[in-house]
This record gives structure tokens, sequence and C-alpha cells, in this order.
């Protein structure tokens, strides 16, 4: 697992609410630890990425969030506009904003169109060398595959123009193992390990980049070994219970009720658990690997908690 | 805490006085089952005829209902189901399963002036793009099917999920989005016939660019597409104007679910923040997997902290001669006691957290239930049900 951070570009994607923004920014933030010039990106524009690092608003232009480290927001017409500017060289004045807008609305139409902005601009700063590792905190699974098969949908829709000579520089990158990944974020619930694993399918039949790893987030912890848990049934309930209250001068129920409460929750999520290893170890050589990352109990969302992401990411890139 | 927490039966008067329940609320939360389970209690207490409408339910829950595929079809959740599942209904549970591309073909044929235009449509590939793989056409099918079924009058009750989009709001929007890209300018410019482009010298340089990035004959393409597109123009804005003021009606409500998670609690209130000058009518929240409150009981912290601090000692006197622990290991049960105390103290941060994140959302609209996180997802229509007691009494309070 030790060449996650070696690689150049991650799309970082998995079902909505997982916490696909708190995972790409502690990688980023590892990644960044570690000596590489780092860009982590946020597709989704909701702003939850410059409060992971407890910045202003990120915007299209990066701006340094941290040493080493610097984080921007996708804009497919901001990008456009920087594509059209650097390939075109074409005066302002030749209504390069009226061109972003028709972008904007053909893209409504046809498929790829924004999407191939958006990867474009990630590509380019990995062709461009301008950062070692690019962390994009990407679109929800319901849209990623959509979007890493971008250039693919475009070759076949555009036959000519610089769209379509666009697309085949970008297809090498992003078909490059060594270089491109993906690495989807899941919970041990339902749903997340439903989709993971759909998704995982799909990643491998309609696009060419490769699954680099799963992140499971949110793990909660293990109270108790078999003994721990033998005796924690003989405290709860009877004399062993009234003898607690007593020395502690008040009701001791809510507290083994606290302790069912994680104990049970753990134990549903471990089935889904399950069902995520069972079918990501398939057939030989098709392992994917899982980090896990423990579930935070954290008052707020913040710097703090970048950084334990990064912790936990770091022992478990490491194991 | 400030927050005001309505009493059980706000959410069934809600019900009981609306026609349209929709569903909103940021990915994740369980906002599938809720509206399930809501139009599941009100079959069974309001009685009539409730219908949820759904784009992408989980398959379990699809199976719960009843529902194989995406058949664009309402089916009927047999009353067998609900005696399995000892329940008696007063009324009928329909649901259905929203498909998105039948949708589409059918608002095609509707709208086009013609069958052959309606063909034409239809075969074009970038039309297959749109209604089979654009996303974003969830929100307005979704939407447009409401609309047709509210107008069919079959029902007493429609529960709308809305579909999974990147933002909540984008559902909200997309009737005015689809009005708006009838009328744009870009759609006239891209429509005018290929030659007479060069006439228009201020559009010159547009189209210059345009064909350098896209190719003439991907422009010729699209062109050719919104051609087509355009006369099914005045059937689609009269009907996103409908279907804008039925979501503006009286008779409609929006339920926002949401957990107390940071970062959902920040999309439901932007999206709560919006509804007002869109007109619409918020009826209240439902908040989902929240930790149950007898957490927020006075000094169990300080009890917390005794445990930690205390184990060896009590542990000891636990597991002493005629101590209830007797016959146990006292440093196995000293383990205990001080996961215990831990455990807690990890469990009450969370709580204390979410105390402030309901008391944020309870500006907005009234909370009107509380569900635990139940041990297991839904996946029959006992577990349906089983949640729907729990929103419906108003949760765990």
């Amino acid at each position: 697992m030790g060449d996650l951070l070696d690689r150049r570009l991650l799309f970082v994607t998995g079902k909505g609410g997982v916490g696909k923004t708190t995972i790409s920014a502690g990688l980023a933030m590892l990644a960044a630890a570690r000596g590489k010039r780092t860009l982590v990106c946020e597709v989704d524009a909701k702003g939850d990425l410059a409060s992971s690092f407890e910045a202003p608003p990120t915007r299209f232009d990066e701006s340094q969030v941290a040493p080493n480290l610097w984080a921007m927001s996708m804009d497919s017409e901001a990008s456009l506009r920087q594509y059209l500017s650097l390939q075109l060289r074409l005066p302002r004045a030749a209504g390069i904003g009226l061109v972003a807008r028709m972008f904007d609305f053909v893209a409504s139409a046809a498929p790829g169109v924004r999407e191939i902005v958006t990867v474009g601009k990630l590509c380019w700063e990995v062709r461009e060398r301008h950062y070692d590792l690019v962390v994009v905190d990407a679109v929800a699974s319901g849209h990623i595959v959509g979007q890493l098969a971008a250039p693919q949908a475009i070759n076949s829709l555009v036959q000519v123009g610089l769209v379509r000579q666009q697309t085949g520089w970008m297809l090498d990158i992003l078909s490059d193992p060594a270089r491109t990944g993906a690495l989807i974020v899941s919970t041990p619930e339902e749903m997340p390990v439903t989709e993971t694993i759909e998704l995982v399918g799909r990643l491998r039949s309609e696009t060419t980049v490769d699954l680099a790893g799963v992140v499971v987030n949110r793990v909660l912890p293990e109270l108790f070994g078999t003994r721990e848990e033998q005796a924690f049934e003989a405290l709860s309930g009877g004399e062993a219970t009234a003898f607690l209250s007593r020395a502690m001068g008040g009701d001791a129920v809510p507290l083994l009720d606290a302790a069912r409460l994680m104990v049970r929750t753990r134990r549903s999520r471990a089935e889904h658990l399950e069902r995520l290893r069972d079918a990501l170890g398939g057939p030989a050589g098709a392992v994917v690997p899982l980090l896990y990352v423990p579930y935070l109990f954290l008052r707020s969302h913040g710097m703090r908690s970048t950084r334990q992401v990064a912790a936990a990411l770091a022992a478990e890139l490491e194991s | 805490m400030t927050a005001t927490v309505a009493d059980g039966r706000a959410l069934e008067a809600l019900v009981a006085s609306r026609e349209i329940l929709v569903v909103c609320g940021p990915g994740g939360v369980g906002k599938t089952s809720v509206a399930a389970s809501i139009a599941a209690m009100a079959a069974c207490h309001e009685g009539g005829r409730v219908l949820v409408l759904t784009v992408d339910p989980a398959r379990r829950l699809a199976q719960a209902l009843g529902l194989a595929s995406a058949s664009g079809r309402a089916q009927r959740v047999p009353p067998e189901a609900f005696a399995e599942a000892g329940a008696a209904p007063h009324g009928e549970l329909w649901a259905e399963m929203l498909d998105t591309k039948q949708s589409w073909d059918r608002l095609v044929r509707r709208h086009a002036p013609d069958p052959h235009t309606a063909r034409r449509i239809l075969d074009n590939p970038l039309y297959q793009n749109i209604s089979g793989r654009f996303v974003q056409s969830h929100d307005y099918i979704a939407v447009e099917r409401l609309h047709e079924l509210h107008s069919e009058g079959n029902y007493d009750l429609i529960v709308v999920d809305t579909p999974p989009t990147r933002n909540a709001v984008d559902f909200l929007l997309a009737p005015q989005r689809m009005a708006e890209f009838f009328s744009s300018r870009l759609l006239r410019l891209l429509t005018v016939p290929y030659r007479s482009r060069f006439v228009d010298v201020a559009a010159k340089p547009f189209y210059y660019v345009a064909d350098r990035v896209l190719g003439s004959q991907f422009l010729e393409d699209i062109a050719e597409f919104f051609i087509l597109f355009q006369t099914l123009s005045d059937g689609f804005v009269a009907r996103a104007r409908e279907v804008e003021r039925l979501l503006s009606d009286r008779r409609t409500s929006f339920l926002v679910v949401s957990t107390l998670e940071t970062v959902p609690v920040r999309e439901a209130e932007a999206f709560m923040a919006m509804l007002p000058a869109k007109r619409l009518q918020l009826g209240g929240v439902v908040l989902n997997k929240v930790l149950p409150s007898y957490l927020m009981q006075p000094h169990l912290g300080e009890r917390a902290e005794r445990l930690c601090d205390e184990a060896a000692v009590l542990a000891a006197r636990m597991c002493a001669d005629g101590g209830p622990m007797a016959d146990h290991d006292p440093v196995i049960v000293e383990r205990v006691l001080a996961e215990l105390g831990a455990n807690f103290n990890n469990i009450a941060v969370v709580a204390r957290r979410e105390a402030g994140q309901r008391t944020e959302l309870a500006r907005h609209a009234a909370i009107m239930a509380s569900v635990p996180e139940l041990d297991d997802d839904v996946h029959d229509l006992a577990g349906v049900l089983r949640l729907g007691r729990h929103v419906w009494s108003g949760g765990a309070q």
C-alpha cells in the first residue's frame, strides 16, 4: 500500500455522506507532511474542503492551506477559460466569456463535455508537473464513472476539434496505474457498502482508471474481548448494577446502555464490513487494498480531525 | 435546549392535511427509507390511497415495497404483506420507482408537434444521452412525473423521495432551469442554420471559437438536436411553470431529512434557507440516526470519570468474596469498568455535538421526529413499519 502516495493523481469518491472530503483532506495533508507538493481539489463545490483546513473558502485559483499543501475548487467555466487562453491564444475580446457560457450550455446536453473540462484541468496539473500529487475530492459514486469515462465518450462523439485532440494525452494519464488511481470511501453500513461493491465493478468495466483502494471510514472501536464481554454481561442488571450505582452516587444504567449501544452498532456494522471484504477479496490478483479509519469522537470538524485522519491513514499505509 | 421539538402528532397532522409531501435532504441520511415509512404510516393511520414515488431505492428496500425494477408504474403493496408484518392498514400503499428514460420518452411524445418529429428526437444520439445518462435530468423528470401523477388524481397523498442530487437545491431549481434552457440566447445561437451563421457579424467570434473547440461536425449534431428539441419548447415551458406552481401550492409541503452530522446539517440548513424565497412550504425536519437522548442526562459525565479513575478499586471491591462479581477476575472487571467510562465520554462528545446541531436546525423548522439509528437497514415491510413507528411517534425522545 506504500505506493498509494507515489501516484500523481488520486480520485477520491464514494456514496454521498461517507466522508469523501474528510478523507481527501487527510490524504492530502499526509502527502504534504511527507514532503510532496500536493494539490487538493474539491469538485463538488460545497465548501467542506476549506473547513477541513479551517481556511477561507477555496476558489479556482489554488491557495496554500498548509506547508506543501494547496487547495482549490473546480469551476468548469473558469477551467475552460484558462484552457482557451492557454491553447487558443485568443484575444479576450473574441468572446471567451460567451464561449464559456456556450460550453456550459452544450454541456447540459452533450455527455462528457463538462467532465472533460474538469478532468482535463486535473490531468493538466499532473502533466505540467506543477505538483507531485493531485488529490481530487471527486463527485459521488453515481457520477464518478461518467466523469472518468468522459475522454472515451468524447472520443466517440466528437470527431475533430481541439477537444478531441486533447483526449489522447488525458487518457494516457488516466489509464496509467503508476500515475492515476481511484480511491473509494465507504462506511461499514449497508448502502455505502453496496454502492462501493457496485462501483468497483463499474470502474473496472467502464473506465480505464485503476482502483487504488477502498477506505472504510468511521469504523467504531471494539470495546470488549470475549472475556470482557462476559464480565460486561454479568455487570448489567441485578446486584452488580445496583452496587455500581451506589458506589458512584447515581444511576449506572445509562453508562451500561451506552456501552451496549456501541457494541450492538459495531456488531451490526461488522456484517457489512464482512460483505465488503468478501466482495473485494475476489480471485487472486484482484485483491483491493482496504484502509480503515476510525470514527472520530470529536467536537467539531476542522484541522484537528483532518490531522487525525491523516495519522490513521499513515498507520494503515505502513501496515 | 431552546430547540422546539414538535410533539409526536405534528407529522401526523401535516400528512393528513397535504396531498404532496416532498422528502428532501442531503445524501446518505436515509431519505428513501424515511419517505417509504411515512407513506406506509399514512396508509395505516390516515387511510386512503398513498403513493411513494422513489428514484433509486436500495435493492432491499425496493423489494420490501414489492418493486422488482424501475417499471415506471405504480404497484400496490399487497395487504398480505402488511398482514405478515403485523399491520392492518385502512388505506392502500402504492409504490413507484421512477424510470427516467421512459418518462423522458413520454414527455417528448406528448410535446412533439407530430409523431415524425418525436421519432427523430427519440433516435437522436444526443437525446439518448440526455435521457439515459445525463444525471441532472433526474431532477426535472421527478417533478414532472409528480405533476403527472397528481393531476391524474388517483392518490390521496403522494410522498416523493427526491433524487440523489449533488445538492438538494438542484431539485428545486429543475423546472426553472428547464424553462430557462429553452429561452436562452445560447440556444438561439446554436440553432441558427449553419450557413447563415457567418452573416451575424457579432456572433462570428463565437462560432469561430466553438468550431475550433468542439469541431464543426459536433456543432452541427448539437444544432440539429437543439432545433428538433426546440419544437418541444412551448409544451415544456408551460409544463415547467405548472410544475413550479404545484410545488408552491398550499397542498404541497417539504420535509427535510437529515442526520446530525456536521456536513449534512450544513447542507440541510442551506436548503431550508432557500425555501421561503421560492415560496415553498417547509413542513418540518425529521432527524435520522440520532443518538438517544438519555446520553444527555445530567451528572453522567462525572460518573463516567469516576469509573475511569476508580476502576481498580471498584473492581477489587466487586470481585471480593461476597461482592456481586465474586466469581470474576478483577483484572478483567477493571478493564470493563474503565472502558465503560471511556466509551461514555466518547459518545457524550458526539451527543453534545448533535444537541448543538439540533438547536441550529430547529431555528429553521419544527423538529418533527428524531429517529435513533436502528440495528438494521430497512429491508422488509416490517422494517419500513418499525422505522415508521419511530417517525410517527416523534422518535426517541
